[in-house]
């Protein structure tokens, strides 16, 4: 079972360490206090480092983390500690870029409150049960985004239309400026 | 603008209230989660009562069972709802509530429609929802569609059963197992995310199977597997099938080729996973781990993060085993020392202070002076570990690494950060004589200023050891005696024996010794006090100057060699009367894990102990057990029991096993029996003893055992005389004796007439582990060297062929029955020598070290150096005796 990459829980906290959406794959925290515990820890070790280009990373007890913030967000990937680092990097990554393109490059607190029901989506997406699902950005915020399409509408196509429809807002945008 | 202080305020007030969840109740939005009931059913705004839903759960919040059993309901009733939108967070939201057997049957039907739906969604979706929340029972009705999706062109219907079948494989393993074939199709996948569930999934099928997995590996290595996370996977694969392949050394390591050609792959993760396990590989060579270190070397110098801590941490392992081969990077490691992340910069640092060489030293601990200001403690004491190690390795540098842990030790910290500092300077002063004054100056002037009692009172103590042997112990006494005055009772306490163990190490000091005890007869503390008046009483206080006897040494600094735990039990039982507690009568045997007895009689639960207090488990009811049968009683004082030796196959007639009871001049025989058959009662139970082959030992009592009735244990004894002393060892067969009468089952009577009857039981025999007890030592350096050279015994033994090294040691300990020490039975894997510490008491309360070496010579064979360090060279010479006879 160790064989398998496995991730131990992703975090989106914000910039005073409190929950916008978690999601915990593993048992290690059993209680709601423990996972708030654990946030807590993880929130003020990385909170005085930067980690606004690259994702950074960091190791505490049995835990490899990975972060990295936008704004007033902190994203987390947490793995074992003898995890391959760069898999748990590009969970992160999946999940901050597919964030990104839910949210049409806004990315705050703010904006993620109001379409937190898309960030759940995503996650869902992402990891299920510790195991990757999808880590390109592209492919989630695809499942995610395909709301509004019709009915048996297959997947490629919707994210090919997803993407026209961005590219006409961002053309009207920059024509009324 | 006029105003930006206020307007600033104004913003983060707006920001602070803004929150589309702010002051959001459960109750409320129970509430709200009645339109899911609505007849024209609004998408958009169940939509959001879900979002509101798994927003209060995702912070914590918890719903009674009433109340997710109705929201479950509630939104099973969206189903009818076509909006795909909401259709995907029903999905989110009954995995979030995770609902029982009976609620789950509600949903089924709903989501089998799904599963068989034309939208690929659906179907995903819905096989991740029923997979998740179904038992054994549904799962079979869904098989056929789980096989079908396996295969699926969609691949994310595929990935979705497949995830979903990894999953079930730990509930339902038979049924997932039959998906196979399938799985292996999907493993042939042209997306590379199906590929790498499918292989994970086909891997966990045949994990127990090593041919099969060996098959997959060999053909997989072969082909190009697409994904990059299957990639690392059959990495993982190939590095298990190597190391359990492992036994065959001889020629090229089989798939090495595979791992150093995923070095050239294009993917990071890949080339990283690949690296990482040609590092781990067990006893691996130079040449096959330089194209690993090369890549690593690479990544050191990576503009990310992640990729320079992975190839650190990586190299910081590799340092530890093989640190020339590291070296290499030691420029690029350097440069790391200044890294943003500190986390990168702690491992450069212990890697460079593992690779470093005597002449980097200096350098290395100027670099490290400026990092340690400003990282956390858990990294500094990662650092202080790393410069024990370093200065063991170059003793010749502790000066200037004893200067830094002395600088270090003085600046701000915890007490974990201070106890390491503390713990190294400790060992420096033990291992490197040359180290040892400045190193107890340093411990006292840290003392001085410490505001951990703990620390101050383990060096207290340590100096009262060291400190004497010092060519000017009088230096010292300033220091300790301010802690009379200064700190609180428990240092002080430590102080005064301190300033005991000075006194009585060395003669010209004890006259002031004795002012500075003195004064410390009237400290307000009883414990000071009563120490004070103790020593004072022990080393002669009384004006006269003496030589400090023997024994008075003995008691200040002798070991206390009796397991604390005895030592507590004993005092507890111990009575006040006019006789005084002695020490001497505190069992010495370190206990043992609750013995083999209970195991005895298979299928009954009774144990075999026949005392009602329950069985004679530890060596203090043998003991007690023993001196009640006056036959024995004047045999002295029991040495050793030995763990119960069966007798007896398991599931016979009469079960029977026996206790060794070793006393100085007598062995007792404990035969402990049970009777397993309803239909008899034994009466006048013995056991014949035949000790022809036992020369040394003569029958002197037997005490049978009245009745023995169905599943009643009970015992019987015999006794025997031997030479006072000596370790006389021999072999014993046994015959059980008694009268047989049958018992009415229906009223449990016996007959009143018994045929006498014979029962043959195993041999049994008298080693000479008997004769040795296991007692450990805390500190087996310490011990052995006070042990002394004169009557030391050296020898060397081969021990042949042997299974493994590991097995040799075992074999060894076994036979001598001694303690080990230090944790030094476990033998590392694939070492090629290895050191044993041992030690115990010897019949006659004579204290006996071991220390055994062993080597590998040739492919199997062991060959052994065996050391004993005794009070008796007899004793140390018996010692070998039991290993070349054994």
């Amino acid at each position: 079972m160790e064989l398998c990459p496995l991730i131990k829980n992703i975090l989106l906290l914000d910039s005073e360490g409190k929950r916008v959406a978690v999601k915990y794959y593993s048992d290690d925290w059993p209680t709601n206090s423990a996972k708030e515990a654990f946030e807590k820890t993880v929130f003020t070790k990385t909170q005085k480092t930067s980690a606004r280009n690259e994702a950074e990373i960091t190791m505490f007890g049995d835990y490899v983390v990975v972060y990295k913030f936008v704004q007033d967000l902190h994203f987390f990937v947490t793995g074992g500690e003898n995890e391959n680092e760069i898999i748990l990097a590009s969970v992160l990554q999946g999940f901050f870029d597919a964030v990104g393109f839910i949210l049409r490059g806004t990315v705050d607190k703010r904006e993620v409150l109001e379409n937190l029901d898309l960030v759940f989506l995503c996650l869902d997406e992402i990891v299920d049960g510790g195991i990757v699902l999808e880590t390109d950005a592209n492919v989630i915020a695809g499942k995610v985004a395909s709301h509004s399409m019709d009915d048996g509408a297959p997947l490629s196509e919707q994210t090919i239309t997803q993407a026209l429809a961005t590219a006409r807002e961002r053309l009207a945008r920059s024509l009324l400026t | 603008m006029a105003q930006p202080l206020v307007k600033k305020d104004d913003d983060r007030d707006d920001e602070a209230d803004y929150s589309p969840f702010l002051g959001i109740e459960k109750g409320a939005v129970l509430q709200e989660a009645r339109v899911f009931n609505d007849p024209q059913l609004d998408p958009r705004r169940c939509s959001q009562v879900i979002t509101k839903l798994l927003y209060l759960l995702n912070q914590g919040e918890t719903f009674t069972k009433v109340e997710a059993t109705e929201v479950f309901f509630a939104v099973t009733k969206l189903f009818q709802s076509k909006d795909i939108g909401l259709r995907r967070m029903v999905y989110v939201m009954i995995k979030e509530l995770s609902p029982s057997a009976d609620e789950v049957i509600i949903v089924t039907s709903s989501l089998m429609k799904d599963m068989t739906s034309k939208t690929d969604m659906y179907r995903a979706n819905a096989i991740r929802v029923l997979c998740r929340i179904t038992d054994g029972t549904l799962l079979t009705q869904i098989e056929r569609y789980l096989k079908q999706a396996i295969v699926d062109k969609n691949p994310v219907v595929a990935s979705a059963a497949l995830v979903s079948g990894i999953h079930l494989l730990q509930t339902n393993p038979e049924i997932v197992k039959r998906w196979s074939n399938e799985v292996q199709e999907a493993v042939q996948s042209r997306a590379a995310l199906v590929q790498f569930h499918a292989l994970a999934l086909l891997h966990q099928i045949r994990q127990n199977d090593r041919l099969a997995v060996n098959k997959l590996v060999s053909s997989l290595t072969k082909g190009s597997v697409r994904s990059p996370l299957a990639q690392c996977l059959l990495i993982r694969y190939t590095s298990q099938v190597i190391r359990e392949s492992a036994n065959t050394q001889a020629g090229d390591r089989p798939f090495y080729d595979f791992l150093e050609g995923c070095l050239r792959h294009k993917a990071e993760m890949v080339i990283f996973e690949a690296a990482r396990a040609i590092t781990e590989l067990n006893g691996v060579t130079t040449r096959e781990l330089t194209p690993a270190i090369t890549v690593l070397q690479l990544f050191l110098s990576s503009s990310k993060p992640v990729l320079r801590f992975a190839a650190v941490r990586t190299l910081n392992k590799v340092a530890m085993t093989h640190p020339m081969a590291v070296t290499n990077c030691n420029i690029d490691m350097e440069s790391l020392i200044s890294d943003q992340n500190r986390s990168i910069a702690t491992l450069a640092i212990t890697t460079l202070l593992k690779t470093g060489n005597e002449s980097s030293v200096d350098r290395l601990m100027k670099q490290i002076t400026n990092f340690m200001s400003d990282i956390a403690d858990e990294f500094k004491i990662v650092v202080v570990e790393a410069i024990r190690s370093l200065c063991l390795k170059f003793p010749l540098k502790h000066r200037s690494l004893m200067n830094f842990l002395s600088n270090i030790l003085r600046e701000e910290g915890g007490f974990d950060y201070k106890k390491a500092i503390v713990d190294s300077i400790v060992i420096l002063i033990r291992d490197i004589p040359e180290a040892k004054e400045t190193g107890l100056l340093h411990l006292c002037e840290f003392i001085e200023d410490c505001e951990f009692t703990y620390l101050s009172t383990q060096i207290l103590h340590f100096l009262g050891i060291e400190g004497p042997k010092t060519s000017d112990p009088s230096k010292y006494i300033r220091y300790i005696y301010n802690r009379v005055h200064l700190e609180n009772a428990t240092v002080r306490a430590a102080a005064v024996s301190t300033l005991a163990k000075f006194g009585a190490m060395v003669d010209t000091l004890k006259p002031r010794i004795f002012v500075l005890l003195r004064r410390c007869l009237f400290d307000n503390d009883d414990e000071v006090r009563d120490r004070a008046t103790l020593y004072l009483n022990t080393l002669g206080g009384d004006g006269a100057v003496v030589q400090t006897g023997e024994d008075v040494k003995e008691f200040l600094f002798g070991s206390l060699d009796i397991p604390l735990v005895n030592l507590e039990n004993s005092l507890k039982n111990y009575e006040p009367s006019e006789e005084s507690f002695d020490i001497y009568s505190v069992p010495r045997e370190v206990k043992t894990q609750p013995l083999a007895e209970k195991k005895a009689p298979g299928k009954k639960p009774t144990g075999l102990g026949a005392p009602p207090a329950g069985p004679p488990s530890t060596v203090d009811a043998y003991e007690k057990l023993l001196f009640s049968i006056p036959e024995f009683a004047n045999f002295g004082k029991l040495f050793k029991s030995s763990a119960p030796v069966e007798l007896t196959e398991a599931e016979t007639e009469y079960a029977v096993n026996v206790v060794k009871h070793i006393f100085d001049g007598h062995v007792v025989f404990q035969y402990n029996c049970t009777n397993t058959i309803p239909e008899q009662l034994l009466e006048n139970v013995t056991v014949i003893v035949d000790a022809s082959e036992a020369e040394e030992f003569a029958e002197v009592a037997s005490k049978p055992l009245k009745s023995l009735p169905y599943d009643s244990p009970g015992q019987t004894f015999v006794a025997f005389e031997k030479p006072e002393g000596t370790p006389a060892i021999g072999k014993f067969s046994n015959m059980l004796r008694f009268i047989v009468k049958e018992v009415d089952p229906s009223t449990g009577e016996a007959e009143d007439d018994g045929v006498e009857d014979e029962y043959q039981l195993e041999e049994l025999e008298v080693v000479a582990a008997d004769y040795i007890l296991k007692v450990g030592v805390s500190n087996f350096r310490n011990a052995w060297e006070n042990m002394g050279a004169d009557c030391e015994r050296i020898d060397e033994y081969g021990l042949g062929p042997r299974e493994s090294l590991a097995e040799a040691v075992n074999a060894v300990i076994d036979l001598l029955g001694m303690q080990p020490c230090e944790g030094t039975e476990v033998v590392p894997n694939n070492s090629r020598s290895h050191t044993c510490l041992l030690s115990g008491v010897y019949i006659g309360n004579v204290k006996v070290l071991v220390r055994l070496q062993f080597g590998l010579d040739g492919p199997k064979d062991v060959a052994m150096k065996l050391a004993v360090r005794s009070e008796d060279e007899s004793v140390s010479d018996a010692i070998h005796e039991i290993v070349a006879s054994g």
